[in-house]
C-alpha cells in the first residue's frame, strides 16, 4: 500500500516537473539533462550484463538502435491508425499511450536481440564474447543502413517528438530503481555469483546459463528503451549514432564509474556526457576537447583503475528519515 | 570464371593486408591478453608517416622503386617506436591491474590518436602520392591484374616470413614464445619480459605501418579515421583464425580479405562491412577457440 | 561393512573418464549408505578430484552410472545434481571472493527461494518474508561456523583456514544430504585438523549428513572415516576400514613406492 502510494506520488511529480521544469529551466539545460538521462539509462542497464554478471558486452548500442528503431517505426507507420481509433480519448492521452506502446515494443525488440546475443554468451568467455558481441552490433547496423523503409544510409527522419521530460524522468527513476532492486535481491546475489566464479555458482545449484542470457535480456530491454527516447526526442535516427564507439562511450563510462557500482554508473554516465560539452567553453583549446578527453581516460585508468567509487554505493536509506531504527550490531 | 579470378586477385592482395595488421593484434594479444584498439589507429599513422616522407623527401614527385621501399620502411621504423611508446607510456603501468582497465586505456588511446590525429593532420582526406604507377601485367576481356595487388602481396609475404623467421629462429623471438605461453615462468626463467612486450609491440606497430602504406598504394584517400575500420576488421581476422596464433591471423586476414571482395563483387558492396562479423559470429558458435586456437579447458 | 539392508544413497557403477587417452578414472565403483563417512584417499594424480566432478557433473562420464538416491545423475549439470540434494567444495577454493562472507552463504540458498524476478525486484510481503527466513538460516550456521563476527567481510580477505570453514559453510546452505568435501584439512595444522575433525562429525550428526571425503592429512582421514576406498591411477586399488587399509601392502606401495613394502 505505502509502495502505491510512493508511486502515485512520483507519477504526480513527474507530472508537474513536465509541465513547469521547461518553464523555468534554460532549454540547452533541459537538453543536456535529456541527453544524460539516456545516458544513465544506458549505463546502468550495460552495467548489469558486464559489472554485475560479468559478461563482457561491446554491443549496447546495437540494442539501443534496435529498440530506437522499432519503437520509431511503431511510432511512424501504426501511430496515426491507433490515434484514430483512440479518437474517444482526448489527444494528450492518445499521443502517450501510442508512445508508451512504443517503448514496450522497442525494450521487448531489443530483449529479443539480447536472448540472441545472449545464447553466444554460454559458449564464449571473455574477449571472445565482447568481439562476437561487438560484431553482433555492427550487423545490426548494416543491416538497418540497408533497409529503406526505415531510411537506410538516410536515417529515419520525421518521428514524432513523444519524449518529454516526464517519460525521461520515469524511464531514468525507473531504470535504476529496477536494476538496483534486483540487484540486491536474491537473483541479483546469483547475478554476482556468475560474475566471481561460475563453476563454483553451479555447484551451488545458480543456473548460470539461466542467469547469463537473462542479464543480457534485461540489460537489452532497458537499452531498447534508451533507444526510443532518443528517437523520439531528436526526432531522427542515423545508423552512425550507433557505431561500435557508442557502445565503446557506454563500456567507458560504468568503468569510470566503477564497474558493478549503479551509483558510479549513474555519476560517470552524467559527467561524461557533460563533459564534452564544458569543454566547449574553453575558448582557445575547444578544439582539443576530444584529445583531452582521451588523455583524461589514459590518465584516470593509471591513476585509478577501480574507476572513480570502485564498486561502492552509498547507502541512500542511512538518511531516509522516516525509516525504522535498526539494532546496532 | 575470369570474374572470380579477378575477385580473388583482389579478395587476396586485401587480405594480405588485414593479415599484416591481424598479427600486430595477435602478437599482442599473445603475451599480454589485451586487445590493443589503438592498434587500427597505428595502421592509420603509417600511412601519414609515409605520406609526409615521401612529400619531405621529394618521393612524392618521382615514384621509384627504391623510393617506395625507403618510404616503407620510414613508415614501419616511425610505427615500430610509436608502438613502443604507446606500450610503455600508458599500457606497462597497468601491467597487473586487470585486464579490463587495460582494455579501457586501449579504447582510451585509440581516441587519442583518432582526436590527436584529426587535430595534427586536419579532418579533411589527404591524398597519398601514388609511390608506384599502376602498368598491367595481364590483361584480358575479363580479368585485368595490374602489379599493384601483386607488390602489396609479395611485400606482406615477405614481411610475414621475416616475421615468421624473427619468432621462430632468433633468442628473441623464443623469448617471446615463453612469454606468451607463461609470463611468469619466463620472468622467472630469467627472460627480460619487460623488453619481450616492448618488442611484440615493435613489431606488430611495424607490420601495421606497412599495412598503412600498402592500404594507400591503391587507396590513396587518407584520413585520421581510416583506421577504425580495418583495424577492428583486422581484429576480427585474429579472432576467426585463434587469437594469440600467429599463422590463424595469417589465415583469418585471408579468409576475411577474399570473403569480403567476394561479397562486395556478387552480392551488396553495403553488405560489404556486415560479412566480417556474420563470418565471425558463425565460426566461433561453430568453434569457440577460432579456426587455430585451442584453449586448455579450466581446471576444477 | 554397511547392513546390505538398506539402499545406497549414492551409487557409481563402472564410471570411466578419459582425458586425451589418458584414462583419469577407470570403471570406478561405490556405494555410500545413508549416514556413512568414507575417505577417498591416494597419491597426487590419482583422480580422486575427478571422482567429484564426475559425482558433480563437472566432467560427464564416458562410461557407467551414477545414481544418487535411486535417481540416475548421468547428463544432469551441475546446479540440477545440486537441487537433488548434493553439495561439495573445492580442493583450490573457490569462494566467490569479491562477495562477503553473508553473500557467499546466501547464494548457496538461491536455489530454495520461491520469488521470481519481478518479485524480488517488486520486494514484495513473501519475498520479504522468505529474505527473513533464510537470513535466520544463515545467521545459525555462520554461528556454527565461527564466521558471524566476519559476515560482512570479504571472502578474499579471509585467513585461509576461515576460507575452508566458509566454503563448507556454504556448501550446507544447499541443505544437502551428501556432502562431498575435498581436502578439507589442506594447509592446517595438526591443532586445527583436530578441531575440523570435531567440526565434520559435529555437522553430520546435526545436519544428518552422508559425508564423501578427500584427504591427504592421514590423521583426519584415519581418525574420521568409517570406510576408506584407496585409489591409484584411476583404479580402486584397496577399500575397508581404516585399520585394514593401514595394513594393506598395496596400499603402502602406492604411497611410498615398491622399496619399502
Amino acid at each position: 500500500m505505502k509502495r502505491l502510494a510512493a508511486f502515485i506520488g512520483f507519477f504526480l511529480l513527474f507530472l508537474l516537473a513536465n509541465r513547469f521544469l521547461p518553464e523555468i529551466i534554460d532549454p540547452y539545460y533541459l537538453h543536456l539533462f535529456t541527453l544524460s538521462c539516456i545516458n544513465v539509462i544506458l549505463a546502468v542497464s550495460l552495467n548489469l550484463i558486464n559489472g554485475t554478471t560479468g559478461q563482457f558486452s561491446l554491443g549496447h548500442a546495437g540494442f539501443m538502435a534496435v529498440g530506437g528503431y522499432t519503437s520509431a517505426s511503431l511510432t511512424f507507420y501504426l501511430g496515426p491508425k491507433i490515434i484514430a481509433t483512440l479518437d474517444f480519448l482526448p489527444a494528450i492521452l492518445a499521443k502517450n499511450f501510442v508512445f508508451l506502446f512504443a517503448l514496450l515494443g522497442g525494450g521487448l525488440s531489443a530483449a529479443f536481440l539480447g536472448l540472441l546475443v545472449g545464447i553466444p554468451s554460454l559458449r564464449l568467455r571473455g574477449d571472445y564474447l565482447a568481439i562476437v558481441t561487438l560484431g553482433m552490433g555492427e550487423i545490426v547496423r548494416v543491416l538497418i543502413l540497408n533497409v529503406e523503409a526505415i531510411g537506410g544510409a538516410r536515417g529515419f527522419s520525421d518521428i514524432p517528438a513523444y519524449t518529454n521530460l516526464f517519460w525521461i524522468i520515469s524511464l531514468t527513476a525507473l531504470t535504476i530503481a529496477a536494476v538496483a532492486s534486483l540487484t540486491a535481491s536474491s537473483h541479483g546475489r546469483a547475478f554476482l555469483s556468475v560474475r566471481e566464479d561460475e563453476i563454483a555458482a553451479e555447484a551451488m545449484g545458480v543456473n548460470t546459463t539461466y542467469y547469463k542470457v537473462i542479464a543480457f535480456v534485461i540489460g537489452a530491454f532497458f537499452a531498447g528503451m534508451a533507444g526510443c527516447l532518443f528517437g523520439h526526442y531528436l526526432q531522427l535516427l542515423h545508423p552512425n549514432s550507433f557505431t561500435f564507439l557508442k557502445s565503446f562511450e557506454i563500456i567507458i563510462m560504468i568503468i569510470v564509474g566503477g564497474l558493478g557500482s549503479i551509483f558510479g554508473a549513474v555519476v560517470a554516465a552524467v559527467i561524461l556526457t557533460l563533459l564534452p560539452e564544458a569543454l566547449r567553453y574553453l575558448g582557445p583549446v575547444k578544439d582539443w576537447r576530444m584529445v583531452i578527453y582521451s588523455l583524461a581516460l589514459i590518465i584516470l585508468m593509471i591513476t585509478r583503475p577501480q574507476g572513480l567509487f570502485g564498486n561502492w554505493t552509498p547507502d541512500f536509506r542511512r538518511w531516509w528519515p522516516f525509516r525504522k531504527p535498526q539494532p546496532v550490531a | 570464371m575470369q570474374e572470380f579470378l579477378q575477385q580473388l586477385v583482389n579478395g587476396v592482395s586485401w587480405g594480405s593486408i588485414y593479415a599484416l595488421i591481424a598479427l600486430g593484434y595477435t602478437m599482442v594479444y599473445g603475451v599480454l591478453q589485451l586487445i590493443n584498439f589503438a592498434h587500427g589507429d597505428v595502421f592509420m599513422l603509417g600511412a601519414f608517416f609515409g605520406f609526409y616522407f615521401s612529400r619531405w623527401t621529394k618521393i612524392a614527385q618521382e615514384p621509384t622503386l627504391f623510393g617506395f621501399f625507403a618510404t616503407l620502411l620510414f613508415a614501419m621504423a616511425a610505427c615500430a617506436l610509436v608502438g613502443v611508446i604507446i606500450e610503455r607510456a600508458a599500457y606497462k603501468p597497468l601491467r597487473e591491474r586487470p585486464r579490463l582497465t587495460a582494455l579501457i586505456t586501449a579504447i582510451g588511446v585509440s581516441l587519442l590518436l583518432e582526436n590527436g590525429g584529426q587535430l595534427l593532420f586536419g579532418v579533411d582526406p589527404k591524398f597519398f602520392p601514388s609511390l608506384i604507377s599502376e602498368t598491367r601485367l595481364y590483361e584480358s576481356a575479363n580479368l585485368v591484374i595490374s602489379n599493384l595487388p601483386v607488390i602489396i602481396l609479395v611485400v606482406s609475404l615477405a614481411l610475414m616470413l621475416l616475421l615468421r623467421f624473427i619468432v621462430m629462429k632468433t633468442t628473441i623471438g623464443k623469448a617471446m614464445r615463453a612469454t606468451a605461453f607463461n609470463r611468469e615462468a619466463a620472468a622467472l626463467m630469467g627472460i627480460n619480459t619487460n623488453n619481450v612486450i616492448s618488442f611484440t609491440f615493435l613489431l606488430g606497430s611495424a607490420l601495421a605501418g606497412a599495412g598503412g602504406i600498402l592500404v594507400a598504394l591503391t587507396y590513396p584517400k587518407i584520413d585520421p579515421l581510416m583506421g577504425l575500420l580495418p583495424g577492428l576488421k583486422a581484429f576480427v581476422a585474429a579472432v576467426l583464425g585463434g587469437i594469440g596464433n600467429i599463422p590463424g591471423a595469417v589465415l583469418g586476414g585471408m579468409i576475411l580479405g577474399v570473403s569480403e571482395t567476394m561479397v562486395a563483387g556478387y552480392i551488396s558492396s553495403t553488405l560489404r562491412d556486415a560479412i566480417a562479423f556474420a563470418l565471425l559470429v558463425v565460426i566461433l558458435l561453430v568453434k569457440p577457440t577460432g579456426l587455430l586456437g585451442s584453449r586448455v579447458g579450466e581446471k576444477v | 561393512m554397511p547392513p546390505n539392508t538398506s539402499e545406497p544413497l549414492l551409487e557409481l557403477a563402472t564410471c570411466s573418464i578419459s582425458f586425451g587417452g589418458l584414462k583419469a578414472v577407470d570403471s570406478f565403483n561405490l556405494q555410500l549408505f545413508p549416514g556413512e563417512l568414507v575417505g577417498l584417499i591416494g597419491p597426487n594424480g590419482a583422480g580422486k578430484t575427478t571422482v567429484f566432478n564426475l559425482i558433480t557433473g563437472v566432467y560427464k562420464p564416458s562410461a557407467g552410472q551414477i545414481r544418487f538416491g535411486g535417481k540416475l545423475l548421468n547428463g544432469k549439470k551441475p546446479y540440477q545434481i545440486t537441487a537433488c540434494g548434493l553439495a561439495r567444495t573445492f580442493q583450490n577454493i573457490r569462494l566467490f571472493g569479491n562477495l562477503s562472507v553473508e553473500e557467499n552463504v546466501k547464494i548457496a540458498c538461491h536455489l530454495h527461494y520461491q520469488t521470481s524476478l519481478f518479485g524480488s525486484v517488486w520486494k514484495g510481503k513473501a519475498y520479504r518474508e522468505e529474505e527473513a527466513r533464510q537470513h535466520q538460516k544463515i545467521e545459525s550456521l555462520l554461528e556454527v561456523f565461527g564466521l558471524k563476527q566476519l559476515s560482512r567481510e570479504k571472502a578474499a580477505g579471509l585467513p585461509y583456514g576461515q576460507q575452508r570453514r566458509l566454503e563448507i559453510a556454504r556448501a550446507l546452505a544447499t541443505d544437502p544430504k551428501l556432502l562431498l568435501l575435498d581436502e578439507p584439512a589442506a594447509g592446517a595444522n595438526p591443532q586445527e585438523s583436530r578441531e575440523l575433525m570435531a567440526l565434520i562429525r559435529w555437522i553430520k550428526e546435526k545436519f544428518k549428513l552422508t559425508i564423501l571425503l578427500i584427504e591427504h592429512d592421514m590423521q583426519v582421514v584415519m581418525g574420521i572415516c568409517e570406510r576408506i576406498l584407496v585409489l591409484d591411477y584411476g583404479e580402486t586399488i584397496a577399500h575397508g576400514k581404516p585399520e585394514e587399509i593401514r595394513k594393506d601392502p598395496k596400499v603402502i606401495e602406492a604411497y611410498l613406492g615398491e622399496e619399502a613394502v
